[in-house]
C-alpha cells in the first residue's frame, strides 16, 4: 500500500518552545486516520508543516509523495484543507467562498456541491461575518467534500457543529473513503474517531507515543478486573503489570474484594492467580477509548506535578 | 431580524450607573492598546502646529510684512478657500489661521480611527461579545471608546494650550479648547455611522467621507467670505474653529456649538446603540450570490481591495480638481512674499510660481498615495494574521501569486490615483494637461520605493510589519514639516520623495527615477524572497 502521509523525526521551534520533537506519522493511501493529542501537543502546526505553511527544522515530510514545503502548489492541487477555526471574508457569501476554493484547487463536482449545500443545511448566500461558527465550518467542509482531491486535511472540522450535523459529517467522510480518498482526521471528539478511523496517532509534546489501529491500541492498555474471592489474595501486588490494586475485606471478615487494573497482555496471570483463592464473581472491563485517551493525555498532568 | 426596536422598560429604568459599570476597566484598557497610536499621531499634530510660530517669524518676520499678508489673504478667494480667512496679523493668529483647518482635520481623523477601533471594530471581530459577556454595562463600551478619544484631545489641548501660550494665554487655550472641540465632534459623529454598518471599514471610510465634505463646506464658504461669515462655514466644525478667533479676540461662545454637537451627537448615537443588537447594524449586510465567479488569488486580492482603490481613486480626482481650481489665485497671493515663494520652491517647483505652487501640491498628493500603498500592502499582513490567508495558501495558491495579486493592487493602484489626481488638476486648471500628468507620475517611483519597504517589512519582519505605517509618517512629516523648518538636508533626504525632479517647471532627471525605480524593484524583490522562505504567521 502507498503512504499518503509520511512524516519522520519531524522537529519544529518556534523560539524556545519545542512544538515538534522528532514526530513520526504515515497514513495510507485509502484510509481514514485519526490525530489525536491534548491541547498544545502539535497537531496543527504538523498540519501546517504537510500544508508547507511552516518550514521543519528537522526531518522528513512526504505528502503525496512529494515534499510539502518545496512543491507546495502540486501537493495543493490535490489536497482540501479544513481548518478548526474557519474566518471568512465579510463581504464574500459562502456560495462564492465554497466556489473560490474549489477552482483553487483541483476543481469542483458542481452536483456534489448542491447535494452537501442541501444535506449540511447552509444557506450560501448569507456574508461571512453573519455566520456562526457551526456555518463557517459547513462553508468549508462543502468546499473540501466537493473538490477533487486525493486527501482531505481536516483540523477538528466538527468542534462547532450540533449532533445531527455530526452525522452527516461522518457519513460524509465514510462516502469520501469508499471513494478511495485519504482522510488525516485531527478530533477531540473519540466517538467520532472510533466510529470513522481505521487507525489512529496519539501525540504528546510534539512526539508520537502511540500508532496503530484500534484493536492494536487497546491491546496495549489496561483491563480493569473486579473480583470477589473466598479466600485471601495471593501475590497479586507482584504479578507484573498489575496496577492500582486495591483489597478489601468483606463484612463477615471472610471474603475479600479485589479492584485492579492489570496491562491486558498480562490479564492471563493475574486470572490464574485469583482462581486460586477461590473466585465468587468477576467484572472485567475492556478499557474504553476514553481511558485509552485519558492515559496518555494524563500523563502530561502527572509530569507536570512531579515536576513541580 | 436586525436591529429590532425590542429594548424593554425594564433595561431603559435599571439605573444609569449600571448602564457604565466597567467604563474605567474599559477605558484603562483602550488606552493601554493605544498606548503607541495616541502619543504618536497627537504628537505628530502637536509638532505641526507648535513649529509654525517660528516658520512664520522666518517667513514674516517684520509686522509690516504680516499686516501685508493678512490683507492680501483677505482679498484671495482661492487662499481663504485653501487655509481660511485671517482676522489678526499677530504671530499667533496666523498660526491658528496657517495650521487650524488641518491641524483640525487631523485630530477629527484620530478621533475616528479610535471610535470606531473601539466600537465597530470589536463587534465586527466578535470581541465585543465575549466583552460584553462579562461584567460590563449596555453603554459602557462606546462611553470608553469616547472617553479615549477625549483623552487624546485633552492631551492636544493641554499641549498646544502650553506650547502657544507664549502668544497669548487666551489664544492658546481657545485654539487648544477648538481643536479638541473639532475632534470630538467627529468622535461623536463617528459613534453614529458605527451603529449604521456592520463592517469598520465602511464606517471608517464614511466617517472620513463626512470630514472631506465638512471640508469642502468650509472651503466653498471660506471662498464666498472674507470673514467666515458664510453659511456654509458655520456648517462645517472646521469653519466653526476658525470662526472662535484664536489670538483675535476670541469669541468665545463657539466653544458651545462643538460642546452642543458632541453632545447632540453623542445622544443620538447611545439612542442608536441601545435600538440594536451587538454585532448587528442598521445598515444590515445584503444576501450574496449563492454561486460565486472568482477563480484565481488575483481576483480574490481584487474583490477585497475594490471599494479601498475606488474611493481614493474618487478622493485624489476631487482633491486635483479644488487645488487645480485654486492654483491661479494662490500663485497670485504667494508672489508677494519673497520668503513664502521660497518656501513653495524649496517643497516643490523651480522657476514660476504657478509651477512651484502645482509642483508642490503634486508633492503633497504624492506623499497622501505613500500611505494608500503602504495600506495596500499591508492587506498581505492583514489576511495573513486573521488566519484567513491559510486555508487560501492551502489550496493550489503560490504564496508569490497570492501575494503578487495584493502587490499588483498596491503599485498598480498607486498609479491609478497620481493620474486620476493628475487629471483632476488639468481638470481644474485647464492648461499644462501633459506637464501636470507627468509631474503626477513622477511621483510614483517613490511611493512605490515606500510601498517596496512595506513589502520588505512584511515578508522578512512579519511582526514588524505595522512599522511600514511609522515609514509613511516619517516621510510624510519630512515632506510637510521638513522644508518649512531649516531641517538638515542629511535628514530631507532619507525621504525618498526629497530626490525627486521638482515638476512642473523644473528639469527632469531621469538617473534619479531609475535608481528610485530600482530600489523599489530590489526592495520588493527582497520582500518576496523573505516571504518565500519563512514560516506562516500560526
Amino acid at each position: 500500500m502507498t503512504k499518503a502521509i509520511t512524516v519522520s523525526g519531524l522537529h519544529k521551534s518556534f523560539g524556545t518552545t519545542h512544538a515538534l520533537d522528532g514526530l513520526d506519522l504515515d497514513v495510507e493511501a485509502g484510509e481514514v486516520h485519526g490525530f489525536l493529542g491534548p491541547n498544545g501537543a502539535g497537531k496543527s502546526t504538523t498540519i501546517r508543516v504537510l500544508l508547507g505553511l511552516l518550514r521543519a527544522d528537522s526531518g522528513g515530510a512526504q505528502v503525496l509523495g512529494r515534499d510539502p514545503w518545496a512543491d507546495a502548489v502540486e501537493v495543493h492541487r490535490r489536497i482540501a484543507y479544513v481548518p478548526g477555526d474557519v474566518t471568512l471574508w465579510r463581504n464574500l457569501s459562502g456560495g462564492e467562498v465554497i466556489d473560490l476554493y474549489g477552482r483553487l484547487r483541483g476543481g469542483l463536482d458542481a452536483r456534489r456541491r448542491a447535494e452537501l449545500i442541501e444535506r449540511f443545511e447552509l444557506d450560501p448566500t448569507k456574508k461571512g461575518r453573519t455566520y456562526s461558527k457551526g456555518n463557517r465550518q459547513k462553508v468549508a467542509l462543502v468546499a473540501a467534500f466537493a473538490s477533487d482531491v486525493d486527501l482531505l486535511i481536516l483540523d477538528e472540522p466538527t468542534s462547532g457543529l450540533d449532533p445531527l450535523m455530526e452525522e452527516v459529517f461522518q457519513r460524509c467522510v465514510e462516502e469520501e473513503r469508499d471513494r478511495g480518498r485519504t482522510i488525516l482526521l485531527s478530533s477531540h471528539i473519540l466517538s467520532e474517531v472510533e466510529e470513522l478511523c481505521d487507525r489512529v496517532s496519539i501525540i504528546r509534546k510534539g512526539r508520537t507515543v502511540e500508532s496503530g489501529s484500534l484493536a492494536d491500541l487497546r491491546h496495549l492498555t489496561r483491563t480493569s478486573v473486579t473480583a470477589e474471592l473466598a479466600g485471601p489474595p495471593n501475590g497479586l501486588s507482584h504479578l507484573p503489570g498489575v496496577h492500582d490494586l486495591a483489597i478489601q475485606s468483606t463484612e463477615r471478615g471472610q471474603g475479600h474484594r479485589v479492584r485492579l487494573q492489570v496491562d491486558t497482555d498480562k490479564l492471563d496471570a493475574v486470572l490464574r492467580s485469583l482462581s486460586e483463592s477461590g473466585v465468587r464473581s468477576l467484572t472485567s472491563t475492556p478499557p474504553t477509548l476514553e481511558e485509552l485517551f485519558l492515559r496518555h493525555y494524563q500523563d502530561d498532568v502527572r509530569e507536570g506535578a512531579t515536576a513541580r | 431580524m436586525t436591529a429590532t426596536a425590542t429594548r424593554t422598560d425594564f433595561a431603559v429604568r435599571s439605573g444609569g450607573t449600571r448602564q457604565l459599570a466597567g467604563t474605567t476597566t474599559l477605558l484603562r484598557f483602550a488606552l493601554r492598546r493605544d498606548r503607541l497610536m495616541i502619543p504618536v499621531w497627537v504628537g505628530v499634530n502637536a509638532l505641526m502646529i507648535l513649529s509654525m510660530p517660528n516658520t512664520l517669524e522666518n517667513l514674516y518676520g517684520s509686522p509690516a510684512d504680516r499686516a501685508e499678508l493678512v490683507r492680501d489673504t483677505a482679498a484671495n478667494a482661492s487662499f481663504r478657500a485653501l487655509i481660511g480667512p485671517v482676522f489678526d496679523d499677530s504671530i499667533g493668529a496666523l498660526t491658528a489661521w496657517r495650521v487650524g483647518v488641518y491641524a483640525g482635520a487631523l485630530a477629527a481623523v484620530v478621533s475616528l480611527l479610535l471610535v470606531v477601533r473601539h466600537t465597530r471594530d470589536e463587534e465586527e471581530s466578535g470581541r465585543q461579545e465575549l466583552v460584553a459577556s462579562g461584567m460590563v454595562g449596555r453603554r459602557a463600551s462606546l462611553t470608553a471608546a469616547l472617553l479615549t478619544a477625549a483623552v487624546a484631545n485633552a492631551v492636544l489641548a493641554l499641549l498646544v494650550t502650553v506650547g502657544l501660550a507664549g502668544q497669548g494665554a487666551a489664544g492658546a487655550l481657545a485654539f487648544g479648547l477648538g481643536l479638541a472641540g473639532v475632534g470630538m465632534a467627529f468622535a461623536t459623529l463617528a459613534a453614529i455611522v458605527a451603529q449604521f454598518t456592520e463592517s469598520a471599514r465602511l464606517a471608517r471610510g464614511l466617517t472620513a467621507g463626512l470630514l472631506g465634505a465638512a471640508f469642502v463646506l468650509r472651503a466653498a464658504g471660506d471662498s464666498a467670505s472674507d470673514d467666515g461669515s458664510s453659511a456654509l462655514t458655520w456648517v462645517s466644525p472646521l469653519g466653526w474653529l476658525s470662526n472662535l478667533r484664536a489670538f483675535a479676540d476670541e469669541r468665545w461662545w463657539v466653544l458651545l456649538l462643538f460642546a452642543a454637537a458632541a453632545l447632540v451627537q453623542g445622544v443620538v448615537a447611545y439612542e442608536l446603540a441601545g435600538r440594536r443588537d451587538v454585532g448587528m447594524s442598521f445598515l444590515p449586510a445584503r444576501p450574496g450570490p449563492a454561486f460565486g465567479r472568482l477563480g484565481t488569488a488575483g481576483a480574490l486580492a481584487w474583490r477585497l481591495q475594490r471599494g479601498s482603490v475606488l474611493g481614493w481613486s474618487i478622493g485624489f480626482f476631487l482633491a486635483g480638481v479644488v487645488y487645480g481650481g485654486l492654483t491661479d489665485g494662490v500663485a497670485d497671493l504667494v508672489g508677494d512674499n519673497e520668503n513664502a515663494r521660497e518656501v513653495f520652491q524649496r517643497m516643490g517647483g523651480q522657476s514660476g510660481l504657478t509651477d512651484a505652487f502645482l509642483a508642490s501640491m503634486v508633492g503633497m498628493m504624492g506623499l497622501i498615495a505613500a500611505l494608500y500603498v503602504v495600506g495596500s500592502v499591508l492587506r498581505l499582513h492583514g489576511e495573513e494574521t486573521s488566519m484567513r490567508a491559510e486555508p487560501v495558501l492551502a489550496n493550489a495558491v503560490g504564496r508569490l501569486r497570492w501575494a503578487a495579486g495584493h502587490l499588483v493592487i498596491a503599485f498598480a493602484g498607486a498609479g491609478l490615483i497620481m493620474l486620476l489626481a493628475g487629471l483632476g488638476f488639468a481638470a481644474g486648471y485647464g492648461k499644462q494637461v501633459g506637464p501636470i500628468l507627468g509631474a503626477c507620475l513622477v511621483q510614483l517611483p517613490a511611493v512605490w520605493v515606500v510601498g517596496g519597504l512595506a513589502v520588505l517589512l512584511y515578508g522578512v519582519l512579519p511582526r514588524a510589519a505595522m512599522a511600514a505605517w511609522g515609514v509613511a509618517g516619517a516621510v510624510l512629516l519630512i515632506g510637510w514639516v521638513g522644508p518649512a523648518l531649516d531641517v538638515p538636508q542629511a535628514v530631507l533626504d532619507l525621504s525618498p520623495f526629497g530626490h525627486l525632479p521638482k515638476l512642473p517647471g523644473g528639469g527632469m532627471e531621469w538617473g534619479t527615477v531609475v535608481v528610485l525605480l530600482g530600489l523599489a524593484v530590489v526592495l520588493t524583490a527582497a520582500g518576496l524572497a523573505g516571504l518565500r522562505r519563512r514560516d506562516m504567521t500560526t
